[in-house]
């Protein structure tokens, strides 16, 4: 695996281009772009204050700078440098900006939601869209980007709406049986919307695209209910994942319960591989050492190596008891996903925050369980192999994979910790002053 | 102990009461009779007079349970009376007087049993008080008065002893006419008869009833111990029942104030379940509440927004893009709508469409494995079924519903891609037919299997072990056959290793391996021709002596031939009584005798000398023996003279054998060899 150099970035904010050519990171107010075959600063605008969010468009022409304190968005042109385009929110405040599947439109959140204005660089035209509820997920397009379903709150119900991107036409608007509506998601394949309901109650609603109830799925009363859903990319399961340390699988035929997969403490399941990161100080005969030489080599100190290790069944995991006097408590299941070809299920549960667990769809049970020696930050799936990164905010990267696991140190100077963000074709990897092209690199350097 | 001696010639349960004789008992007892009772010494005739006397007493009294009472002291006093004084015994010399002086004790023990008789007889003898005073007094007075019948008193003694017995219910003894008169013999004796068997029939009883006593006082004993034991047990219960009770009582009220725990808990739960539905109604009331003051909020503030015309509020655009995919904006209009729902449903169509195909390819696939499955489990079951149509009824009325099935297999195959329902269940019907049978086919194997393994388990051994050996023979044959295939592998690869690259080397290394050989071979080479030299050695010695030999055979041939003639030719009959010749003729007789023994020379013998003599002998033979059988022309007389010769020359034979010596021993075997191939 081979690293860039260190490029400077601000709140974590570098993006590849769709397509995988480009890599914008914003410094401050400036905006960047290189290439990144040649790692070549392409373009460098400058923006009015210090950028908040940063977006590529769809086709990778654009990019939305977005400067939240002053509801300003920023739009820059690849081809035509000099073009430029800017969005004032003024005193309606803003939260959230992105771009429309077609990247010819922008959608803004104003403050205590009141709105979403969608704002077209093709026409003057402006769009409201009224009631947005702000939640978990409010706002979803389709895969293919001809959809968008809105959660909205009207009247103290739950209300979703399909828009059509192409105009913003309303083609459906229906009401929800949810309390207190949490999310909404698309199936891959565009056709099933997943509705759940707040943490309170456990309920997923599963709506057709003409707004027909296709199903309701309910584990359990009383306790604290979903934390995170997923679909796989066949749109066949839909994975969720709750607060009772479970995921439960539903298919997409009868939208009943598939399997139920525990996150145990003990894991003795005998087909599961259980990988344990163990930690090797590089102890260098401290004591010879000078308070002046272990300064400058406090980087080096920090380092540390580690490597992975098959633990023999039954391992016990370390488990984190939660506060339960606090709200949101740490427990559950808070993020899952299935790698592009739907055969694995990365989860992650809170109470066992440096374990991920990796289930085989295909056979329907635990594959592997990784065991970090810090608490897992995120972990991505390749978008092209099923392969997992994973970052614990440690200067290591690790990557499972079917035929195992390692663990990359990355060249980091000074104090570093590495994140994988997600983009739609390529991943990266990013310290706070750090980024380091993960994917798009690897696989040509690894083929 | 003299005292049980004492009492074991009198009574055979004397040892039965020895056991009885406590020695307190017997003290107690002499204190109580001894002043009244005189002394008793022990003697044949004076023990069977204390017999009948107290046989009679223990007639009396037979049935009476006192009785034993009665008879054990009286017994106990005489034997302590004995022990005090052996040397009284002369005095006892009349049986009148053991008589008399038993009366009283007869009498006193009586009359704890029945004061009738008691008192009759002390009325009725006269004597009685006398002797009671008297006993204390010196034994000279004692051997006088203590006799119960004396010369002067004989008919009263009858008289009393015949009402006595009468009273019991025994025959008189004597005529009652005349009371004065004689005694009958037989009725005195059959009464005594009568009263020894009662006698011995009461002792017989005493002796049941003692050990009844003995073994009903060990019962008693046994009782006691238990009912103490008992009675322990029963407090021990007791108390354990109390305590019991005690702890039920606590636990009582343990569960009563737990029930109480319980219902206050259930009423708490209710409160608080009450009270959590009255602050979720009331905080869903508020929040909605909220909600709507939200909304308002917003609602007023957008409204705001709108109407403040909000300068800030726009977009500066260099100049507008074209579309992504280049086409130009449409108006919104119905047509738009129409347009939008049409493709909405088209997407939804194509994915059922894609859905449906996908089930149908799944579908097809999982028919298609029935069908396989179905045909699989027909095949399976076909023979079977042609194999049992015969045997078990469940089959043959199976049987009209398997043909019905192969229709039915047919024509779910043809219908397969129409996927007809009926046809559908059908085919299910028939599969669970199919699948029952096979299922019943695979329990009667089992059934079967079970049944062959429990009854033939030791069949199945053997062969088994049969098998297993033979197994084991191959695999040995196999490791020996491997075993020489790696040995001639390591040899050739040890000899590929040992001509490692050029020829040269290996042909020098091959020739060093040779000369080895070669070497070895040479040297066996000289050991053999050393030993074959040996062998030629000895074989020429050999040569030299059978050549020598031949010649010394060959010497002593001539010998013999002449030798023999002039044998033959001094040997006439008239010598023969000399001795001197018949001596020297010896050697002809004793080939008769020897020719036996001559045998163990055989090896010996030389063929060659052999065929020259053999007529010779013949006609020795001839002329010694057959003489006298073919009645030659000499007389009888001469018979005789041969005879004697015979016996002197079998003497000399032996007097020669021995003078003769072992050198001349070969020459006689030579000849006796000659005879025996006759």
């Amino acid at each position: 695996m081979n690293f860039s150099e260190v490029f400077k970035h601000t709140n974590q904010l570098c993006r590849v281009s769709p397509d995988g050519k480009y890599l914008a990171t914003c410094v401050q107010y400036r905006l960047v772009v290189r290439d990144v075959s040649s790692l070549q600063i392409l373009h460098l605008y400058t923006c009015l204050d210090q950028v908040t969010c940063m977006e590529w468009s769809s086709d990778s022409q654009f990019i939305l700078c977005a400067m939240y304190k002053r509801a300003l968005v920023q739009v820059w042109s690849l081809e035509q440098p000099d073009w430029h385009c800017k969005i004032d929110e003024g005193s309606a405040g803003l939260v959230s900006s992105r771009w429309s599947p077609d990247g010819r439109h922008i959608l803004n959140t104003t403050e205590f939601h009141l709105r979403v204005t969608v704002w077209s660089l093709c026409s003057k035209s402006v769009s409201y869209i009224k009631y947005p509820k702000a939640c978990q997920k409010g706002l979803d397009f389709s895969r293919d980007g001809r959809y968008v379903a809105l959660a909205e709150r009207r009247d103290c119900k739950d209300h979703v709406s399909v828009f059509v991107c192409d105009d913003w036409q309303l083609l459906r608007h229906f009401e929800t049986d949810t309390q207190d509506l949490a999310g909404v998601e698309w199936s891959p394949n565009g056709c099933v919307l997943a509705v759940w309901d707040t943490c309170l109650e456990y309920r997923v609603l599963l709506y057709s695209l003409d707004g027909r109830l296709l199903s309701t799925y309910s584990a359990y009363e009383w306790c604290l209910g979903i934390k995170s859903i997923a679909w796989s990319a066949s749109s066949q399961f839909l994975a969720i994942g709750s607060y009772d340390e479970k995921v439960r699988i539903l298919n997409h035929i009868t939208w009943k319960k598939l399997i139920e997969f525990e996150h145990p403490a003990t894991v003795s399941n005998s087909k599961a591989v259980v990988y344990k990161e163990m930690e090797r100080r590089h102890v260098g005969g401290c004591d010879d050492l000078t308070l002046h030489h272990q300064i400058t080599l406090g980087g080096s100190l920090f380092n540390t190596q580690s490597k992975y290790e098959i633990c023999p069944l039954p391992v016990q995991i370390p488990v984190v008891k939660p506060d339960s006097d606090r709200a949101n408590p740490k427990v559950g299941i808070s993020s899952m996903a299935f790698s592009v070809d739907s055969r694995y299920l990365a989860t992650k549960n809170d109470n066992m925050p440096s374990c991920v667990w990796v289930w085989d769809i295909q056979r329907l049970r635990l594959l592997a369980v990784l065991e970090q020696t810090a608490p897992v930050r995120c972990f991505q799936w390749d978008p092209r192999r099923p392969r997992l990164a994973l970052c614990t905010g440690s200067s290591k990267l690790y990557i499972w994979s079917p035929a195992g696991c390692i663990s990359v140190p990355v060249p980091v100077e000074g104090e570093g910790s590495v994140g994988v963000f997600p983009i739609c074709h390529q991943q990266e990897v990013c310290t706070p002053t750090v980024l380091v092209p993960l994917w798009a690199l690897c696989t040509t350097l690894l083929a | 102990m003299a005292a049980v001696l004492l009492v074991a010639p009198g009574s055979r349960k004397a040892s039965n009461l020895q056991a009885n004789l406590r020695s307190a008992d017997r003290r107690e007892l002499v204190a109580s009779h001894g002043p009244r009772l005189t002394k008793y010494v022990p003697g044949s005739g004076r023990w069977a007079r204390f017999r009948r006397f107290h046989r009679r007493h223990v007639s009396d009294t037979s049935g009476v349970h006192r009785d034993l009472c009665a008879e054990k002291p009286f017994i106990a006093t005489c034997v302590a009376l004995a022990l005090r004084s052996p040397a009284d015994s002369q005095l006892f010399s009349h049986p009148a007087d053991t008589g008399d002086r038993w009366t009283p004790a007869m009498a006193e023990s009586s009359l704890e049993s029945s004061n009738m008789s008691c008192n009759s007889s002390r009325l009725m003898y006269p004597s009685r008080n006398h002797t009671h005073s008297s006993m204390p007094l010196s034994k000279q007075s004692y051997s006088v008065l203590s006799a119960f019948c004396s010369e002067g008193n004989i008919a009263q003694c009858i008289s009393y002893i015949n009402q006595e017995m009468s009273s019991l219910g025994f025959p008189a003894l004597c005529n009652e006419l005349d009371s004065g008169g004689d005694l009958k013999a037989v009725s005195v004796l059959n009464n005594m008869y009568e009263l020894l068997q009662l006698h011995r029939r009461s002792l017989r009883a005493l002796e049941e009833l003692e050990t009844e006593q003995l073994k009903s006082a060990s019962h008693l004993e046994h009782l006691k111990l238990c009912n103490s034991r008992l009675k322990e047990q029963l407090e021990q219960s007791r108390r354990e029942s109390t305590g019991l009770c005690e702890r039920e009582r606590q636990l009582q009220m343990k569960v009563k104030s737990l029930q109480n725990c319980l219902k206050n808990e259930k009423e708490e739960v209710q409160k608080l379940q009450n009270i959590i539905s009255s602050r979720a109604s009331q905080y869903n009331h508020d929040m909605k509440r909220k909600e709507r003051e939200f909304s308002k909020l917003k609602e007023r503030l957008n409204q705001l927004l709108i109407d403040k015309k909000d300068k800030r509020l726009a977009i500066e655009v260099l100049n507008y893009v074209g579309r992504s995919d280049g086409k130009r904006s449409l108006w919104k209009t119905g047509k738009t709508e129409a347009r939008n729902e049409g493709e909405m449903y088209q997407t939804l169509l194509n994915d059922y469409e894609s859905r449906q195909k996908e089930l149908l390819v799944e579908n097809a696939e999982l028919k298609k494995v029935l069908q396989q499955m179905k045909k699989e489990m027909v095949s399976i079951l076909s023979p079977r079924k042609h194999s049992q149509k015969g045997e078990t009824i469940d089959d043959s009325l199976d049987l009209p519903g398997s043909e019905n099935e192969e229709e039915v297999c047919d024509s779910s195959r043809e219908t397969l891609e129409l996927s007809c329902e009926h046809a559908r269940e059908q085919l299910t019907n028939s599969i669970r037919q199919q699948w029952r049978r096979l299922k019943n086919h695979m329990e009667k194997l089992d059934n079967q299997a079970s049944l062959v393994q429990n009854g033939s388990l030791g069949d199945n051994e053997v062969i088994s072990r049969k098998s297993h050996e033979e197994t084991v023979e191959k695999l040995k044959l196999e490791i020996q056959q491997c075993k020489d295939f790696i040995q001639t592998q390591q040899q050739l690869w040890q000899q590929q290793l040992s001509c490692p690259c050029d020829d040269e080397t290996a042909a020098l290394l091959n020739d060093c391996y040779m000369l080895e050989e070669k070497e070895r071979l040479k040297e066996e080479w000289r050991l053999f021709d050393e030993q074959k030299k040996n062998f030629e050695k000895e074989r020429r010695n050999f040569t030299e002596a059978a050549i020598r030999l031949g010649h010394e055979r060959k010497a002593f041939e001539e010998d013999r031939a002449m030798w023999l003639k002039h044998q033959f030719l001094n040997m006439t009959p008239f010598l023969d009584r000399n001795k001197s010749q018949s001596a020297l003729k010896s050697p002809e007789a004793s080939e008769v005798t020897v020719a036996p023994e001559s045998q163990y020379h055989n090896a010996f013998s030389t063929p060659k000398a052999a065929p020259a003599k053999i007529p010779s002998t013949a006609d020795l033979y001839r002329t010694l023996r057959l003489l006298p059988d073919h009645g030659s022309p000499r007389s009888q007389p001469k018979n005789g003279n041969w005879q004697d010769s015979d016996v002197i020359l079998s003497r000399d034979v032996s007097a020669k054998s021995g003078f003769l010596g072992a050198a001349d021993c070969s020459i006689y075997s030579l000849v006796g060899t000659e005879s025996s191939p006759n």
